[in-house]
């Protein structure tokens, strides 16, 4: 129990992360939420023997992501101090039923599928040769993803301009 | 890794993958939605390399990882400028609102 007593804290610090980020009635600290989340993820990476996941897991994910939440949301400006408790009370009203119900789906999952879970020893499989070797065509995969993204991103934001919405000036990016 | 430490884990990825279900079943704000996303993807992260470790794929585990966050990221990135849009034609970022584009 002693010697994984540091696994057992950072699972406990992964969970209350995500239930802070739901829970949250701000969006800027649920984003913080969720970078604590991916920061404890990435804890657990390493202790699972997977640096290289990792690193893209701290960098990418608790990095870039939570930039690019915290730029659309000063970008949209999006929420008042009414429509917060407003949108906090009326979710604790509607789906009371909810979080036990999951809490009861989540325990029956976890008693079922712990028997029978195979322990095996770890062969020193490297990442490189694999993901270069055997699974070459994720590579190609992942580039043709980003070149759809970075596509999506540009028809998107494209004729971004400023103009008047109802009596609000919105300044916005060029995509020219 | 022993039975108990598994089960500490199996419990964890259960109960972050439900409050991201959770989130995103109970909120009409488009960016909630995505937050809710994003934390399902922590927790089939960590499954994933809690599978390649039992089994003894480390490698292929952290190269699925490595796919399943360039994924997540490039839909992100667009989900976030699908908001953006949205909110430039609605002024709100709330799904109830956007129920005039609708075909």
């Amino acid at each position: 129990m002693n010697d994984y007593i540091i696994d057992i804290v950072i699972l406990a610090c992964l969970v209350l992360s995500a239930v802070w980020a739901v829970l949250s009635p701000r969006l800027l600290r649920a984003v913080v939420g969720l970078a604590l989340a991916s920061v404890c993820v990435t804890i657990v990476l390493f202790r699972l023997d997977s640096p290289l996941a990792g690193v893209f897991e701290l960098s990418v994910c608790a990095g870039l992501i939570s930039a690019v939440f915290i730029s659309t949301i000063s970008l949209a400006a999006l929420e008042t101090e009414e429509s917060v408790v407003q949108t906090s009370k009326e979710r604790i009203r509607r789906y009371w039923f909810l979080p036990p119900l999951l809490l009861l789906v989540g325990v029956a999952v976890t008693q079922l599928a712990l028997p029978d879970m195979p322990v095996q020893a770890i062969t020193g499989e490297g990442v490189r040769e694999v993901l270069w070797n055997q699974r070459h065509l994720d590579l190609l995969g992942q580039i043709a993803v980003l070149l759809a993204g970075a596509f999506g991103v540009v028809v998107l934001f494209k004729g971004f301009e400023t103009r008047v919405d109802k009596g609000i000036e919105i300044k916005e990016t060029t995509g020219k | 890794m022993n039975a108990e430490l598994l089960s500490f884990y199996v419990a964890a990825i259960v109960l972050v993958a439900l409050a991201g279900l959770y989130y995103l079943l109970v909120t009409t704000n488009l960016i909630r939605a995505v937050i809710g996303l994003e934390l399902v993807t922590k927790a089939i992260t960590v499954g994933l390399v809690l599978a390649g470790r039992l089994t003894g794929k480390v490698g292929i585990a952290q190269s699925l990882v490595i796919t399943l966050i360039v994924v997540e990221v490039v839909i992100m990135v667009v989900a976030v400028g699908l908001i953006l849009n949205a909110h430039r034609q609605t002024n709100d970022v709330d799904v109830r609102r956007l129920r005039n584009i609708k075909g």
